[in-house]
């Protein structure tokens, strides 16, 4: 096996108490000494700061880079405008998603920003179909989320600039040149923040100084993403599972599909355009177990308690701290899709009442 | 009281033991947020899976540590789960078990020995 590779934080970390563990290839927080529940429960309450230094930053060059960037993607990246931030995935052609990512236009470049456990694969690809690809290695990733974020943010970094969700910006610090994009993967109002590798840590200490902010780890991570319904690429969605078979149409912008005026043109274009106006056989749902416990990945769904063969299965599943309840994502038989329908999972062999809701499990509360 | 290499704690009360888990085991476990219990009254077998624990992080089985019957069970941590990480050694027991003899016990680990298996 080899060696886990460390974030700049890395120490910071170990300092703080938190409990590490390896995550995609990287020695990370599971925890802090607060707990899962407590930083979860913190973060929705004041704020919270997440090291996603694991996660892949890339910048894309050239006159052509938007067009080559939507020969990748169903989304409109040459419409997007200077400083804003859009939400997309890379797809195969198989209409399957290969990874997901968050896209800006920083005026003469684009910088994307993607999942840790595929940014080897990502950059790879688009190497293979563009040039001017280049991996930023020598800044860490930080996100502060939560309501107390942006006073938080302002106290340490006095020039931060008025942004709503989904802007980016370049903002001049006592850290150095920050790039800073008012988004997030918990549902919560929220920044995401590159900084110089070498600032990183005065960074990260001068927010957890600040009475608001405390160390979260990936365990509140994922219950917070979780309760906001956001997917996480390799368990909700996958290359096996289309954008439309996961509920993620709201992210096909009108100018990529049937009769827009850039409609196809991505890998799977054909499998995806069709599922949109045809429609796919199975869904990714919200699923609300009745009872207390938590129905977790691969428990298989029935829609009845005696039904023989399985129409769906769970991709993640948690007790949600905030929720005060279990909840689940999975995917269903189009069928069974409807917020409402009953349905049951098998936990350890006997079939569980759950409810098909509507995501997210707890509002979300941009700054829109 | 004495302890087991699943990191249960047993003690005797009259013809009873009384089964929870340590403190270790409430740590690592971390948060819980549901436990469900055997039925009062049924018997078990020692390494039998009776309790389902979930915590924040995974679900995990505690088995029956002798052979005996259920004969009380404590709904205080079902309704109130997070009860086993506040006091795990005390007002977090979990079941009551009805044993042919109480010395049984003492084939389990006293505070010390399970301290090193723990470490």
């Amino acid at each position: 096996m080899s060696e886990l590779l460390r974030t700049p934080l890395y120490d910071l970390h170990v300092e703080l108490g938190a409990k590490m563990v390896p995550f995609a290839g990287y020695d990370m927080p599971v925890q802090y000494p607060l707990g899962v529940m407590k930083e979860h429960l913190h973060c929705r309450a004041a704020a919270g700061l997440f090291d996603v230094s694991h996660m892949g930053q890339v910048i894309l060059r050239g006159a052509d880079a938007a067009e080559k960037l939507e020969a990748l993607i169903p989304q409109n990246v040459l419409g997007l405008a200077e400083g804003r931030q859009r939400y997309g995935f890379f797809t195969n052609e198989q209409g399957g998603i290969l990874d997901d990512l968050m896209f800006a236009n920083r005026g003469d470049h684009l910088l994307l920003v993607v999942n840790a456990a595929n940014k080897a694969a990502d950059i790879a690809h688009l190497k293979a179909h563009m040039d001017g690809v280049e991996e930023i290695t020598d800044r860490a990733l930080l996100a502060l989320q939560g309501p107390a974020s942006e006073e938080a943010l302002k106290s340490v970094v006095p020039a931060l600039p008025d942004m709503k969700f989904m802007d980016v910006a370049l903002v001049d610090s006592a850290f150095g040149e920050l790039w800073v994009s008012r988004s997030g993967y918990t549902g919560e109002d929220g920044y995401e923040v590159s900084v110089p590798e070498a600032t990183a840590t005065d960074f990260a200490k001068a927010l957890i100084a600040l009475e608001a902010v405390e160390p979260i780890g990936l365990g509140a991570r994922d219950s917070l993403r979780l309760e906001a319904g956001l997917c996480l690429h390799g368990n909700d969605i996958d290359p096996k599972t289309t954008p439309v078979e996961g509920n993620l149409i709201w992210a096909i912008q009108k100018s990529r599909r049937t009769g827009g005026d850039r409609a196809g043109g991505f890998p799977g274009a054909e499998v995806i355009l069709d599922q949109l106006d045809n429609g796919a056989s199975k869904k990714r749902v919200g699923l609300q177990p009745e009872g207390r416990a938590p129905m977790r990945a691969h428990t298989m769904i029935y829609a009845s308690e005696e039904a023989a063969d399985p129409i769906g299965e769970v991709t993640s599943g948690a007790f949600g701290p905030t929720l005060n309840a279990p909840m689940s994502m999975a995917y269903v038989t189009t069928e069974f899709a409807a917020s409402g329908t009953r349905l049951f999972g098998d936990v350890r062999g006997k079939r569980m009442p759950v409810q098909v809701v509507d995501l997210p499990f707890v509002p979300n509360n941009f700054k829109r | 009281m004495k302890f087991t290499e699943d990191h249960e704690w047993l003690k005797i009360e009259g013809d009873l033991l009384v089964v929870g888990i340590t403190e270790h085991a409430s740590t690592q476990l971390g948060d819980v947020v549901f436990v469900e219990l055997p039925q009062v009254g049924s018997d078990v077998e020692k390494g039998e899976e009776i309790v389902v624990i979930e915590s924040v992080k995974a679900a995990s089985d505690i088995t029956a540590p002798v052979d005996g019957e259920i004969v009380e069970v404590n709904d205080a941590i079902v309704d109130n789960p997070s009860l086993v990480n506040e006091d795990p050694l005390g007002a977090a027991w979990f079941f009551k078990i009805k044993v042919e003899d109480t010395s049984v016990i003492d084939g389990f680990m006293d505070e010390g020995a399970y301290k090193d298996y723990a470490g």
